[in-house]
């Protein structure tokens, strides 16, 4: 069944769109990731303009984060003080970003950004997943190294200190403001919620409680993908709802079958396998960037 | 089959006004608006008519014209392609198509294609004023390329013996709209030929409307682009909620 999506001007069938939405809901689900990182490539492999993926992208990870962040508001795991301390800094950096990339569209250049920072991104989550699924497949890893506090210090020295009681931290607000910037900026050029890098960012450089780390990155996510959203809709109308709420609709099924599958298998053997995943995802992305297009010329309409 | 397309012609041209009054070519299609919505996935439109005698039939469908810009890949570095030259184009149309009873070469003058635009070579696009000028070879490859990569989006075409003659005097063929086919006035240009001449022409309207929840949906996007950001907000706000909810309950 072909539906007609309004702003990216593609037919496409239904059913490749959910079972896309669906299948990454189900790793997103039993893996507990976002997706987004996987979700956009997918979308440009499958003839959705790469802008138009990154913009429509967005808008779905607005929806998943909203419902994923329900039950972690319920068990109380979300700092909201530091969530908005993140937000300040996201909402910035994906301010920016949404500018970088409606220039980059009017060179001709956002194709090729997009593209290059997926290498890169796929190629450091896949490595350090798969690293890190082999040794402990292999039993190399011995003890967990013990997290040290150092990083603590050096934020101790930066002004402008906040107390967050729900993270037990009394902190400065400069680097939540920069790594939600770094990560606004991700959000706005490559259509990802940038979870993957803000956990382990708020555990080692903010020296945040593990229990509450998820629940804050989902909870801050909404407002920068939100403004991403509206940023790309007002810039560049590449915001197509009809594949985001299609998407959602494939992800939330998908989702909750993998947490329902995840919580039954042992997962080393599946993180293996979706690092895996993820690296042929980058490897596929990177080909086209380096083998010959078939044709070198393409053309696209007027952009102001 | 043939035959009951050939009374489904005869019993449309007598809708045709002017039929049998001594005109040499009266055609028609079978709609004059089409329009596009969410079951939309390309249409097919039915041209059809009638000569006063014997004769070769040339058809030639122009779309709404648009500017766009052909860039072209170079290899940086010996590893990636990236987008180094962009050249604009002016009053491109935003579909073509030639539908001819016969090789277009062989029942038409150089002359007559240029003049009637009957093939893609003879398009009157130009360079956009503000692009920089370029000329000969490299104008030729950047023009080519718009007319290649507007084949490979099926919006332009040329199908030549695609006009079926049913007797002598009776003709029709199929014009095959893609669903990403521009909106606006469409003109379709029906040529009637012998000796390489041309002795008759007709012209049709057409045109493409979107309509429906895709037009809505298009149009707010483009015209009241924050109201629609928002509501795209609100909309997978309310979405994530909502699968949240069902699934909370189940």
């Amino acid at each position: 069944m072909q539906i007609y999506l309004p702003i990216a001007e593609i037919s496409i069938n239904v059913l490749l769109i959910l079972g896309l939405g669906g299948g990454v809901g189900f790793l997103s689900g039993m893996f507990g990731v976002g997706g987004g990182f996987m979700m956009t490539p997918l979308l440009i492999f499958i003839g959705v303009p790469p802008a138009v993926a990154v913009a429509s992208e967005a808008a779905q990870i607005v929806a998943s984060s909203v419902s994923g962040v329900l039950a972690h508001w319920r068990r109380k795991n979300v700092d909201f003080k530091m969530g908005l301390v993140l937000t300040v800094g996201g909402f910035a950096g994906s301010t920016v970003g949404a500018f970088l990339f409606k220039y980059l569209r009017q060179i001709g250049q956002v194709d090729l950004v997009i593209a290059v920072s997926f290498v890169v991104l796929l190629g450091i989550v896949g490595g350090l997943m798969l690293q890190e699924s082999l040794r402990t497949l292999f039993r190399k890893a011995q003890q967990t190294q013990r997290r040290k506090a150092h990083t603590h210090y050096w934020a101790h020295r930066l002004p402008f200190k906040m107390r967050f009681h729900r993270s037990k931290l009394y902190t400065s607000i400069l680097p939540p403001i920069a790594i939600g910037f770094f990560i606004g900026i991700l959000a706005a050029i490559m259509g990802v919620g940038g979870g993957f890098i803000m956990v382990p960012a708020m555990i080692y450089l903010l020296g945040m409680p593990t229990a509450v780390v998820v629940g804050t990155s989902l909870f801050q996510i909404i407002f920068v993908t939100a403004n991403v959203t509206v940023m790309h809709s007002i810039n560049t109308q590449t915001v197509d709802i009809v594949l985001a709420l299609l998407l959602v609709a494939g992800g939330v099924i998908g989702a909750q079958l993998g947490v329902r599958v995840g919580a039954r298998l042992r997962g080393e053997q599946l993180r293996a396998l979706l690092a895996v995943i993820v690296l042929a995802v980058g490897v596929k992305v990177a080909l086209d960037l380096i083998l010959q297009p078939t044709d070198v010329f393409s053309i696209a309409p007027v952009v102001h | 089959m043939s035959r009951l397309a050939a009374l489904f012609v005869l019993s449309l041209l007598a809708l045709v006004p002017g039929l049998g009054h001594g005109q040499a070519l009266v055609t028609d299609l079978s709609e004059h608006v089409v329009t596009v919505n969410s079951s939309f996935t390309g249409t097919e439109l039915l041209l059809f008519g009638m000569t006063d005698g014997p004769g070769d039939i040339v058809v030639v469908v122009q779309g709404p014209r648009e500017d766009v810009v052909v860039r072209r890949k170079e290899n940086v570095g010996g590893l990636i392609w990236i987008n180094r030259r962009a050249v604009g184009f002016e009053r491109v149309p935003g579909y073509y198509v030639v539908a001819s009873s016969r090789q277009l070469t062989s029942i038409t003058t150089l002359a007559a294609r240029a003049q009637h635009r009957m093939g893609a070579d003879y398009l009157d696009f130009s360079l956009a004023a503000s692009t920089r000028r370029i000329a000969g070879a490299e104008l030729t490859a950047f023009r080519q390329a718009v007319v290649r990569n507007k084949r490979a989006a099926e919006l332009y075409y040329e199908a030549e013996e695609s006009v079926q003659f049913v007797g002598e005097r009776l003709f029709r063929t199929k014009l095959t709209i893609p669903a990403h086919a521009p909106d606006g006035n469409y003109t379709v240009n029906t040529y009637l030929l012998r000796n390489q001449q041309v002795v008759a022409q007709q012209s049709t309207p057409l045109s493409i409307v979107k309509s429906g929840f895709e037009q809505t949906v298009f149009s707010l996007a483009h015209e009241q682009p924050a109201i629609y950001g928002l509501a795209a907000v609100l909309i997978s706000v309310f979405a994530g909620w909502a699968a949240a909810a069902i699934f909370r309950k189940s």
